[in-house]
């Protein structure tokens, strides 16, 4: 056999990574949110999500409408103390690793409502990891929470990779 | 015949320890709190007023009697509007439930029992509406603090 007929080698034989940046790069772009929608927020969240800007680049299109299936929960509007434990719940029935924003300056801080009704933010409850300030925020600026999120995702340890992965 | 405007039926509603005024084309009638009943069956059964818009109250905190107990209907028939306005001492808030008269009074005494505390002779139902079980207090009276919350959920650390 001619030996200049020998196969050549694959151009991508092996890659090297590390195994956290590895799962974290899977993860950032695999974001299943669930849409906690309150209020008028809401209009902006599906103008995000929808074609002009679309969400769907990032990985984050598919809302998922339980809570067991999602790992990204968006508040979006104002949470009232009423509503705040059905919060909590949903956020309970999440599977970790899950991640939170708050959309909104409602959901943020309570905006405007300073008073008997309104949370003053939904970190008084829950864990924020991403906070979009705006009344209604643009959808820049929700695009640009959503790849901070990613930025944070990717850099943080994934507690599924250890010794025997 | 033709229809009476708000003028006319300013004339019809007059008297009775009744004070009938229009104001931006609306009958204002204002009158004290025992005949609240029978004038909201006279304005449903004579004048036509089938629709109640609105059971609210007003809080004048440094008056006595303290609240403003205020009704709106409307006459489909007429398009017409009245407002009728009655005073309640804070010490014993209480005026007769129109719920015998509109369905939809219902809700609107709730909210208002609610907001301001006024209670509704008749109403069996004045369970908190938009508030929640355990809330105390009146939010929209003006001495309830705008700053205090009752949250339902423990607050993080």
């Amino acid at each position: 056999m001619n030996a200049n007929l020998k196969r050549p080698a694959p151009a991508l034989e092996y890659l090297t990574t590390k195994k956290d940046e590895l799962v974290g790069w899977a993860r950032k772009f695999s974001l299943f949110p669930y849409p906690f929608v309150t209020a008028c927020c809401a209009m902006e969240f599906m103008s995000v999500s929808s074609t002009l800007y679309d969400t769907d680049r990032f990985g984050a299109a598919l809302p998922r409408f339980t809570p067991r299936q999602s790992d990204l929960l968006m508040v979006v509007g104002t949470v009232t103390h009423k509503q705040a434990p059905i919060l909590r719940k949903v956020y309970d029935q999440m599977c970790e690793p899950k991640w939170v924003i708050a959309f909104g300056v409602c959901a943020t801080s309570g905006g405007f409502y300073q008073n008997y009704a309104a949370l003053p933010g939904i970190d008084k409850i829950i864990p924020v990891d991403v906070y979009i300030p705006g009344c209604p925020p643009r959808p820049e600026m929700v695009i640009d929470g959503i790849m901070q999120l990613q930025d944070k995702i990717a850099r943080s340890k994934h507690p599924i990779v250890n010794d025997r992965f | 015949m033709s229809r009476p405007d708000a003028g006319t039926m300013r004339e019809q509603l007059a008297g009775e320890g009744r004070e009938v005024v229009v104001s931006h084309g609306t009958v204002v009638v204002e009158l004290a709190p025992v005949a609240v009943l029978a004038t909201a069956q006279e304005l449903k059964a004579r004048h036509g007023f089938d629709l109640l818009l609105d059971v609210t109250a007003v809080d004048w905190p440094q008056r006595e009697p303290r609240f403003d107990v205020v009704w709106h209907f409307y006459s489909t028939r007429h398009f017409l509007r009245v407002r009728v306005k009655t005073q309640v001492a804070a010490a014993d808030p209480v005026v007769d439930s129109l719920t015998g008269l509109y369905g939809s009074a219902g809700y609107m005494e709730r909210e208002c029992h609610d907001m301001y505390g006024i209670r509704f002779r008749g109403n069996d139902d004045l369970r908190p509406i938009l508030l929640y079980e355990g809330f105390e207090g009146h939010p929209l009276r003006k001495d309830y603090p705008k700053r205090r919350e009752q949250p339902l959920v423990p607050y993080r650390k």
